[in-house]
């Protein structure tokens, strides 16, 4: 066994400098170098207990890829990740690991956790760089399967079973398959290089992508069970409506949803000269909310020439956003103005967004989600100019499915109503998973539910055959 | 991708494509639109559907030149194929129950009241059409309309064809000669149905309009088309793009509509000169 490293930090993730990166969409984080990866791999103890088994919402085996990455094993650190992960170079960039499997890290007591999301992008990234084996495709058995959307869940979902023989089409809404890793997550963070080598690998073993297809207006759930030969049907068409605070001059020329401002800049690449599609950015945005769309958007912002102010009514303890993100948020220059809150947004008189009217907060006890609520103070109302406001509220499932599928339940809030354990809806043959369900949260756990999905579609599926 | 089956000059600016779709032609309704790329760099571009064949699987759009995607889509001819073309989006146009109904057509905006007309005349409803035009050159879709109306109003501007006038002088005339509506739809540029609802709120007669403002995704993603009907905001994609005229506030509509006009002018500008060195 190679010697341990006990040095109580991580290995530090190379960067593009701040100066230089506010200037392109390049990615920031650059990756780590084999060596590098091999000395931060050494600083798991391979303990007993494996706490970050347990905080990995697919328990991808990190003890044992780690092992291999420290010995150079990298196409066999690569093969222990595969087994439980489709997705691996998108959740080594954008899985919030601090509060994860990072976070249960026994190193991360006294000092710094293993750098495992760091160390699963190395990985990944090196397979995608190095294999040039063909992916070969499975025996068909003959069953066909439908997945309602492309994001994290439907790629997952459609993996796993097109790994099993079965014949899978994906129906994507918008033009380009990746849902929110193309139109949300931006360049920077995700290259869309990295998403598409993902999808030409499903394309590979068999998946067939059917874009442009708005199920539930074009074709219904219905008609892909009784028309189209589906035996059954996952939906995972995510958490896409955009919130909005409801207050005065919100549909001011100016104003936009994250949703609106991130899928014009990254989907329409508005941020490349010449595109056909327009952006006002503005000379200085105020951005609404402290979660990783609202880092994206203001980060967004910064690189098309803004100065940038990041509006949240809690404190920076408080903040959803991956802390990297804050970090890197920072870096760039972005203002962050905790304990505030937008009441008004306040026109120029011709349309155009002049200002927004904020009160200051402060915390009280928590709330049912366990955070401090945060309570205005009286007369402490404050004006931030600005020419454009990027509302990043949150957002919640479409109800174009819901609406269109007879007997399907949802929660109040249009989340879809599944056994947890299977995906399993209120009707029979239809599977949901990820943000459509649960609402908005993360690219691992919308991953998790489509692995149990597709799990509960083979069993499903085999079962009717045996009948 | 998506063919062009036939392509025709209904004026010198607009444009008539019969388009090769035949999932979106099996459910399409009149008062639906789809969305389309022209090309895989294109901006997403919504049109109102203006005709459909289900049988023959075709889409028709009719869609006036006017910004650098429409000259990209009008530089396309007979056989080449639209990118992307999704639909139907968008709640079809409520027309169930109705005997006697004004349809007001405004420019290239008659091309979306024309399906919506048929559709309540084959029904058994009375149709008065009233559209009007800027001049006689500018005039399209007389003769289809014609067939589908009991009533038919055509109005220039500058009185070169028809009668001289706006829309709404000829629907207050009507309106006055004791005429009584179930409904009147009105569909054309903001402004016009701004005036036409605001004539038919005095007469109390219950009216809809056709708001196409800008969106990306035309599926309730973006929030873009947000409009505010009846004091709430609402979203043109999912929730129209009918709406009730008298609740509509048209003034935030048409400042929302300015939003990227220099945008759009020095991009049609560079379209232009593009095609111009082309060809």
């Amino acid at each position: 066994m190679a010697k341990r490293n006990m040095s109580p930090k991580k290995n530090e993730m190379p960067a593009q400098d701040p100066e230089i990166r506010i200037k392109n969409f390049d990615e920031v984080a650059l990756g780590y170098t084999a060596e590098q990866a091999v000395d931060e791999a050494k600083r798991c103890l391979d303990c007993k207990h494996k706490l970050c088994v347990a905080g990995c919402p697919v328990a991808i085996n990190i003890p044992a890829f780690i092992q291999e990455t420290a010995k150079g094993n990298f196409e066999k650190a690569y093969e222990i990740i595969s087994e439980s992960s489709s997705l691996p170079a998108v959740c080594g960039r954008v899985c919030p690991q601090e509060t994860q499997c990072e976070a249960k890290c026994v190193r991360g007591i006294k000092g710094e956790p293993v750098g495992i999301g760091r160390l699963e992008r190395f990985v990944a990234d090196y397979h995608i760089k190095n294999n040039k084996d063909k992916i070969e495709k499975p025996k068909p058995n003959n069953h066909k399967v439908a997945v309602i959307g492309s994001g994290p869940a439907g790629l997952t979902c459609a993996g796993d079973l097109a790994k099993k023989g079965y014949s899978v089409t994906i129906f994507e809404a918008l033009h380009m398959p990746g849902g929110v890793l193309v139109y949300g997550i931006p360049e920077f963070r995700l290259p869309m290089e990295i998403v598409q080598t993902e999808i030409n690998a499903l394309k590979e073993l068999g998946v067939e992508i059917a874009t442009n297809m708005v199920i539930g207006k074009v074709l219904s759930i219905d008609e892909l069970l009784n028309e189209h030969g589906f035996e059954a049907v996952f939906i995972g068409t995510g958490a896409g409506l955009p919130k909005f605070m409801r207050i005065p001059g919100e549909n001011l020329n100016g104003v936009y949803s994250a949703n609106e401002f991130l899928t014009r800049v990254n989907l329409m690449k508005a941020y490349e000269p010449g595109s056909s599609t327009p952006v006002h950015v503005g000379k200085n945005v105020v951005v609404v909310g402290g979660g990783n769309v609202a880092m994206d958007a203001a980060r967004c912002a910064r690189r098309l020439g803004a100065e940038v102010t990041i509006v949240y009514r809690r404190t920076e303890k408080e903040l959803p956003a991956r802390v990297e993100e804050v970090e890197h948020a920072k870096e760039e220059g972005i203002e962050f103005k905790f304990l505030t809150n937008p009441v008004a947004i306040i026109g120029d008189g011709n349309g155009w967004t002049k200002k927004i009217r904020c009160q200051r907060m402060e915390l009280s006890e928590p709330d049912e989600s366990g955070r401090a609520r945060p309570v205005p103070i009286p007369d402490s109302e404050y004006d931030i100019e600005t020419d454009c406001v990027i509302m990043a509220i949150g957002t919640s499932p479409n109800p174009l499915i819901k609406s269109t599928t007879e007997g399907l339940e949802t929660e109040n809030w249009g989340g879809i109503i599944v056994d947890k354990a299977t995906g399993r809806t209120s009707r029979e043959g239809v599977f949901a998973g990820g943000d459509a369900v649960t609402g908005a949260a993360t690219v691992i756990e919308a991953m998790g539910a489509g692995k149990v999905a597709a799990a509960a579609i083979d069993k499903y599926i085999m079962e009717k055959e045996k009948k | 991708m998506f063919e062009i089956l036939k392509k025709e000059e209904l004026n010198p600016t607009v444009t008539r494509m019969i388009v090769s779709a035949p999932l979106i032609a099996k459910k399409a309704e009149p008062g639906q639109f789809i969305i389309l790329r022209v090309d895989e760099n294109g901006e997403r571009m919504p049109l109102t559907i203006a005709d459909y064949d289900r049988e023959k699987g075709t889409v028709t759009i009719i869609f006036q030149v006017v910004g650098a995607t429409t000259t990209a889509l009008n530089h396309l001819n007979e056989g080449d194929s639209i990118h992307d073309f999704v639909g139907p989006l968008g709640k079809a146009t409520d027309t169930e129950g109705l005997k006697k109904v004004a349809v007001v057509g405004g420019g290239v905006g008659s091309a979306i009241a024309y399906p919506i007309a048929k559709k309540l005349y084959e029904q058994g409803c009375e149709v008065h059409s009233v559209v009007g035009f800027r001049n006689r050159d500018l005039v399209i879709l007389e003769d289809e309309f014609r067939q589908v109306s009991h009533k038919l109003m055509l109005m220039t501007d500058d009185g070169s064809w028809g009668e001289k006038g706006l829309v709404t002088d000829a629907l207050g005339k009507l309106l006055d000669s004791g005429e009584k509506y179930d409904r009147v739809f009105a569909i054309g540029p903001l402004v016009m149905m701004k005036y036409v609802s605001l004539l038919t709120k005095e007469y109390g007669v219950k009216t809809t309009v056709s708001m196409n403002p800008v969106m990306i995704d035309g599926t309730g993603m973006c929030g873009g088309c947000r409009l505010t009907a009846g004091g709430k905001t609402k979203f043109a994609c999912v929730d129209g793009p009918d709406f009730d005229g008298h609740e509509v506030d048209f003034d935030e509509a048409i400042a929302r509509s300015n939003m990227y006009k220099s945008f759009e002018r020095q991009a049609y500008e560079e379209t232009c000169k593009l095609f111009e060195e082309a060809d």
